[in-house]
């Protein structure tokens, strides 16, 4: 049972935990902008960089945040003017960060097994200096997430008020882009290159079934975030499944529990108040009351 | 006499080759409150982007305090209200929080909310009215409401200058009643309004200066001109026939 007393398990434990609560951080901004998927296509970049790396013999990580990089800063530059063709240029990326990771792996020695540790993850295989490397990046981008969130909110709300406030949109938007690479790649660690997005959106979109404002959705999205990468890790210890899979899933189920049973109170709430005593500020309630 | 606050320069825009404005020289000097009108698509809207840096000028200059734009820095000094609250956003958002993202201008992007930043959205919520709404979704309130949120943003960053897109459009009579109080007390705290409007409605008493734009010229610079027949009637469409062939969406934006 207590397969902690291991310290790769513990380490794979305190790797997730830092993911957990990094990704949906960052990944609130995303959802707000509605690219949702973003972080999914730079993870299929990135693993155009772990091909490379195994193949020139060089730190797979490092040259996966090379590569996500540059493929978030080429999707920031083609959205931000505004091109129609967006979407069609992320397809591309998306199919051909994915056929050339594919590509090198298969050109280099590494084996298959590798492939799909960045595929779907490996955070038992996660060493010492890796932790190190995660923690250090993880923090980095929480504490950039939270000073500056009254700006970056500001720029996914509304980016030309933020433009006609002076504020250094482009900047901004570049942070944003090289802090979803970067945590793409101390990802894919944990849940692996086609799985990250969840980390980044579901944890959100669980969060605002039930609340009202940003702020708020952003610290029930940390703590979600946290209980899955968490929880994930503990099912998987006792039920030897895939880490990665198991904390997707288990943010899923929580999507699908909190959704449930808000819209069960919602309708309960509906039911047991079918005159409410409704104060003026709320005119809209009457369309429900009429008849 | 003191610098004008805005100042342009015979201006043109065009978009994707398009001429849309030509030649448009326009002075606002402070204190005064001065509404843009024309038809659909006569370049109305793209003036004021184009004062504001959000389209970039083919020919001639915008200078803003006294400063060219291009190294205008001081945007605290700057209300900008554009017509709606942006494509809508995926994460929900309280009307304080958005009342609070005004005052990024002022404070910067690092300094932390003070209290005087606090009582400045407070202010700012209650000239619109909309002090007890702080804490509810932006996406709950009607059309009018939303429009009173983004008034109160501009207002919240206390600008000298107040620049309104077309802030009354499909506005309930509620909502553009408290829009003009608000408007009432940023003017008689000295403040500069330049407004594009459809039509005035609550607004007329406070225009001082009326400026017509008409196929991407200015046609008329003074007094508010008069209503006369249909164009009288508060819900008049302001559609021109010469204008009825044009692409007014893509002009309008």
């Amino acid at each position: 049972m207590d397969l902690f007393q291991y310290d790769f398990m513990l380490r794979a434990l305190v790797g997730a935990l830092i993911i957990g609560l990094a990704a949906p951080a960052l990944g609130i901004y995303l959802v707000q902008r509605r690219l949702a998927l973003i972080g999914d296509g730079i993870g299929h970049v990135a693993l155009t960089g772990v091909g490379a790396g195994l193949l020139l013999n060089r730190s797979p990580v490092l040259v996966a945040v090379l590569a996500a990089t540059l493929g978030a800063v080429t999707i920031e530059l083609v959205r931000s003017r505004g091109r129609t063709s967006g979407d069609l240029a992320l397809a591309l990326l998306f199919y051909g960060g994915i056929a050339g990771g594919v590509m090198l792996v298969g050109l280099s020695d590494a084996s298959n097994a590798s492939l799909n540790a960045y595929l779907f993850g490996s955070l038992t295989t996660t060493s010492p200096a890796d932790l190190v490397t995660i923690g250090v990046l993880g923090v980095a981008i929480l504490v950039l997430m939270l000073v500056l969130r009254p700006a970056l909110f500001a720029v996914c709300h509304d980016e030309e008020y933020a433009r006609v406030s002076g504020l250094p949109v482009r900047a901004l938007n570049m942070l944003l882009a090289v802090t979803t690479a970067v945590t793409v790649t101390i990802a894919m660690r944990a849940v692996g290159v086609l799985l990250i997005s969840a980390l980044m959106v579901v944890p959100v979109a669980t969060a605002q079934q039930v609340t009202r404002g940003f702020r708020s959705t952003m610290a029930a999205a940390m703590t979600l975030g946290l209980f899955a990468a968490g929880g994930g890790v503990v099912v998987a210890a006792n039920a030897n499944t895939a880490p990665g899979a198991s904390v997707v899933l288990l943010a899923i189920a929580s999507f699908l529990v909190v959704a449930l049973a808000a819209a069960g109170w919602r309708a309960l709430r509906r039911r047991l108040a079918p005159h409410p005593a409704v104060p003026v500020t709320e005119p809209h309630e009457h369309e429900v009351v009429l008849r | 006499m003191s610098t004008p606050v805005i100042q342009v320069a015979h201006a043109a825009v065009g978009y994707d080759g398009r001429p849309v404005l030509r030649d448009v020289s326009l002075t606002v000097t402070a204190g005064e409150v001065v509404a843009v009108l024309g038809a659909n698509g006569s370049g109305k809207s793209t003036l004021i982007r184009a004062v504001l840096g959000l389209v970039p000028l083919a020919a001639g200059t915008v200078t803003l305090f006294g400063a060219p734009q291009r190294r205008f820095r001081q945007w605290h000094r700057i209300g900008y209200v554009p017509q709606r609250l942006g494509a809508g956003s995926g994460v929900p958002a309280t009307v304080g929080e958005v009342v609070a993202s005004g005052r990024l201008a002022r404070r910067g992007v690092l300094r932390p909310s003070g209290r005087a930043d606090r009582a400045a959205v407070t202010a700012a919520l209650h000239a619109v009215g909309l002090a007890d709404r702080a804490g509810d979704p932006v996406a709950t309130l009607s059309g009018g409401q939303q429009q009173r949120t983004l008034i109160a943003r501009a207002l919240a960053g206390e600008p000298e200058l107040l620049v309104l897109d077309e802030p009354t459009a499909g506005v309930d009579a509620a909502s553009q009643e408290a829009f003009a109080g608000a408007l009432r007390g940023f003017v008689g705290g000295g403040g500069t309004v330049l407004l594009v409007a459809h039509e005035l409605g609550p607004l007329r008493p406070l225009i001082s200066r009326a400026v017509v734009v008409h196929q991407g010229g200015i046609a008329h610079d003074g007094a508010v001109p008069e209503p006369a027949g249909h164009h009288a009637e508060p819900d008049h469409d302001h559609v021109h026939p010469h204008c009825a062939e044009e692409p007014a969406g893509l002009w309008s934006m």
